[in-house]
C-alpha cells in the first residue's frame, strides 16, 4: 500500500510514529489517548473483543466496570480523528491488579442496532453489568449466557438511561383534593 | 483460560426463566429429587430485598442465582437532572449504610474534571470521616452477621457500637445517614466544637467492645463450626468475578486501593491490610472486625496529623460563599445565587474515580458535556458485583449455609439496586 502524501509536514514530524496512516498513537491497534491522567483506548463493535482479550493477555484481567452512555444531543465529545462518533458508547474500565493500574476503553457503538459481542468468555464478572447496560441503553451483548433484565422488571418497556426516554413525572394525589 | 473452565463447569449459577422452573415442577418424576425454591426478597436474612433462587436437592443447594432490582429507583437517571451541588444528596442514599464514600467517590470525580485542589484539612476530614464510616458499617455488619448466624446478642452489641459512631456522624453533618457531608470542593461544614474528644472517646470505648466480640464469636466452637470452610472461593474466581473489598482479600490477596492506588492522604498513614488465608466465611468476619481496628489507628493518626487551614476550596465559582459575607459583597451574593440557582459548570469529559469502600471498589464514572449537571453518572457498586460470587459460594454448600454465605457478602441493596 503506497502512503498518500502527508498534507500536515509540520505535525507528523513533531510527532513520528510506527502507524503509517496517522500520528495517533495505539495500543493494538486502538488510538489511545490520555485525559485527566487516565489511559484510554477507542474502538469499535468490530475490534472491541479482540481488543479486551489483547488487553488481558496484557495482565489488565479484572473488569471493573462496565456501563453504557448515550450521546445524543452532546457534542462537545472529543475523540481521536480517527474513530467516528456514534451515539452509544460502551465504557469498560479494566484494572491491572499486579502493577495497580487501571485502562478504560471506550467502544462506539451505533444508534441502529447497538450489538456488541459479550465479554463474558474472558471475564465472567461482566455478566451483570453487561445485563445493567442491555436494560440501561439496549446494547444487545452477543453470546451473553443470561441475557434477561436484571435490575428492570421482565415486562418493562423502553431504556430508562437513553437520552430520550423521558423522566416522567407522576402526579401526586393529596387526600383533601376531590372530596374523598 | 483455565479458570473460566474451572467457573463454568461448576454450573452453579440457575439461568433458567421463570416459566420454566414452573414447568419443571409440574413434572413428576420420582428420581428427580431436585427442587427450585426462592428465597426473599421479604426473607429476614437477605438484608433488605435480595431474592435467591435455589435449585436444592434435600437440604444441598446446587444452582442459584441472586435476582435484583426490587429496590431499583433509577439514581444513575435521578443524577442526570440534578446539578453537581445536588449530586451528592442523590448519591448518598445509595449505599446507606456507608453512605460517606458514595459522596466521596462523586465528589473526586466531579474534581477530577474541575481540575481543582482541594484544602490538606478537608482531605483529612474526608479521611477521618470514611474510616469512622467504615468502623460503623463493619458494626453493622457484625450484627447483621451475628443475628443471622444465631448468634442474637450481637444484634444488640453491633447496633449500639455502631451508635456511638453514627452519634459524631450526626453531631458534624445534623444526619445519622444520608449526610451529604462530603461535597465537590471540599466538606459541608469544619468539624465542631470538641470532636476530638467525641472521637477519642468512641476510640476508648471500641477497642474492648471488640475485644467482647471475639470472646462472643471468634473464639466459640459454634461460630467457627458454622462459618469456617464455609462459601469457600479462591484469589482467581474473586478476580475473574470482579470481586474486590473483603471478598477478595479474605482470598488472601492484598488489594486495597487505599494502599495500591491511594487517594487522599493514605499514603501518609500507617496501616495493614487484613487478609484471610481460606476465603472461607469465617474469614469474610474476621477481616471486617479487624478492618475495623485498622481503622481506628488511622483515626487516632488523623487526629494527630489533621492540619488547620480551610475546609473547603476557596474557588467561589464551585464552593458558596461564607453567609457573612453575602451581606458585604455584591460578588459573593451573585456567586451564592448562582451556585444555587444554575449550579457551577464542569468542562467537558469523563473521568472514572474509584475508592475503597467497607465493601470494595466503589467507583464512579463521570460524563460531562460542559453544563451544570452531569451528562452521565454511573456508580459502579461493589455490592452489585460481589453478588455475582453468591452462585458460586453456596454451590455444594447446605441450605442453611446460604444464610451465612449471603450475610458474608454484606450487601447493601440500595447499592445494588440504585
Amino acid at each position: 500500500m503506497t502512503e498518500p502524501p502527508a498534507s500536515l509536514d509540520e505535525e507528523t514530524e513533531s510527532g513520528e510514529e510506527e502507524m503509517p496512516d496517522d500520528d495517533v498513537e495505539r495500543l493494538h491497534g486502538a488510538a489511545v489517548t490520555v485525559t485527566n491522567g487516565q489511559t484510554v483506548l477507542h474502538t469499535d463493535k468490530a475490534e472491541y473483543h479482540d481488543l479486551i482479550e489483547a488487553l488481558n493477555d496484557d495482565d489488565y484481567g479484572v473488569c471493573v466496570d462496565l456501563c453504557g452512555a448515550d450521546y445524543l444531543g452532546n457534542d462537545t465529545r472529543s475523540l481521536p480523528a480517527t474513530v467516528p462518533a456514534e451515539r452509544f458508547e460502551l465504557v469498560v474500565n479494566l484494572l491491572d491488579v499486579k502493577a495497580s493500574r487501571r485502562m478504560r476503553v471506550r467502544v462506539q457503538l451505533p444508534e441502529v442496532a447497538p450489538t456488541v459481542a459479550t465479554i463474558t468468555d474472558i471475564h465472567p464478572g461482566a455478566e451483570a453489568m453487561e445485563r445493567e447496560a442491555n436494560d440501561m441503553f439496549g446494547i444487545e451483548f452477543e453470546g451473553h449466557p443470561d441475557p434477561t433484565p436484571i435490575l428492570l422488571p421482565d415486562d418493562w418497556q423502553g431504556h430508562p438511561l437513553r437520552k430520550d426516554f423521558s423522566m416522567g413525572r407522576i402526579p401526586v394525589q393529596f387526600k383533601a383534593v376531590d372530596g374523598r | 483460560m483455565t479458570k473460566l473452565d474451572h467457573l463454568r463447569n461448576r454450573d452453579a449459577v440457575l439461568r433458567m426463566s421463570e416459566a420454566e422452573a414452573e414447568e419443571r415442577a409440574s413434572v413428576v418424576d420420582p428420581d428427580d429429587e431436585r427442587m427450585i425454591i426462592n428465597m426473599g426478597p421479604q426473607h429476614p436474612s437477605t438484608h433488605g430485598v435480595l431474592r435467591v433462587t435455589m435449585e436444592l436437592q434435600g437440604e444441598t443447594v446446587l444452582r442459584s442465582k441472586p435476582v435484583i432490582g426490587y429496590l431499583h429507583t433509577g439514581m444513575e437517571k435521578t443524577a442526570e437532572d440534578l446539578t453537581y451541588l445536588q449530586g451528592p444528596t442523590n448519591v448518598t442514599r445509595m449505599d446507606y449504610a456507608s453512605p460517606l464514600f458514595t459522596e466521596l467517590t462523586f465528589s473526586l470525580a466531579v474534581e477530577a474534571l474541575l481540575e481543582i485542589e482541594i484544602p490538606d484539612r478537608a482531605t483529612w476530614i474526608r479521611m477521618l470521616m470514611c474510616e469512622l464510616n467504615r468502623m460503623s458499617s463493619h458494626l453493622l455488619f457484625l450484627a447483621t452477621n451475628g443475628m443471622d448466624l444465631g448468634a442474637v446478642g450481637m444484634m444488640i452489641y453491633g447496633w449500639r457500637e455502631r451508635e456511638e459512631v453514627l452519634r459524631f456522624f450526626e453531631k458534624v453533618t445534623g444526619l445519622r445517614m444520608n449526610h451529604n457531608y462530603i461535597r465537590p470542593g471540599g466538606v459541608a461544614a469544619d468539624l465542631p466544637d470538641g470532636w476530638r474528644e467525641d472521637v477519642q472517646s468512641i476510640l476508648k470505648v471500641l477497642p474492648e467492645r471488640l475485644e467482647q466480640f471475639d470472646v462472643l464469636m471468634t473464639g466459640q466452637p459454634i461460630w467457627r463450626e458454622r462459618t469456617q470452610g464455609i462459601g469457600v472461593i479462591t484469589t482467581e474466581e474473586a478476580l475473574a468475578l470482579g470481586a474486590t473489598g473483603p471478598i477478595l482479600r479474605s482470598t488472601g490477596y492484598a488489594w486495597d486501593l487505599r494502599r495500591a492506588m491511594p487517594y487522599l492522604a493514605y499514603d501518609e498513614v500507617d496501616f495493614d491490610i487484613v487478609v484471610g488465608t481460606y476465603g472461607d466465611t469465617f474469614d469474610r468476619y474476621a477481616i471486617r472486625l479487624n478492618e475495623i481496628r485498622e481503622s481506628m489507628r488511622i483515626v487516632e493518626q488523623c487526629l494527630e496529623l489533621i492540619p488547620e487551614g480551610p475546609y473547603r476550596a476557596e474557588d467561589r465559582k464551585v464552593t458558596p460563599p461564607p453567609r457573612a459575607r453575602i451581606d458585604e459583597s455584591m460578588e459573593a451574593l451573585i456567586h451564592h445565587f448562582k451556585i444555587f440557582t444554575e449550579g457551577f459548570k464542569v468542562p467537558p469529559g469523563e473521568v472514572y474515580t474509584a475508592v475503597e469502600s467497607p465493601r470494595g471498589e466503589l467507583g464512579c464514572y463521570l460524563v460531562s458535556d460542559g453544563g451544570p449537571k452531569p451528562q452521565r453518572m454511573h456508580i459502579r457498586a461493589p455490592s452489585f458485583v460481589n453478588l455475582q460470587t453468591l452462585p458460586h459460594m453456596m454451590h455444594g454448600g447446605l441450605l442453611a449455609d446460604a444464610i451465612a454465605v449471603i450475610s458474608s457478602i454484606d450487601p447493601i441493596m440500595g447499592e445494588v439496586d440504585r
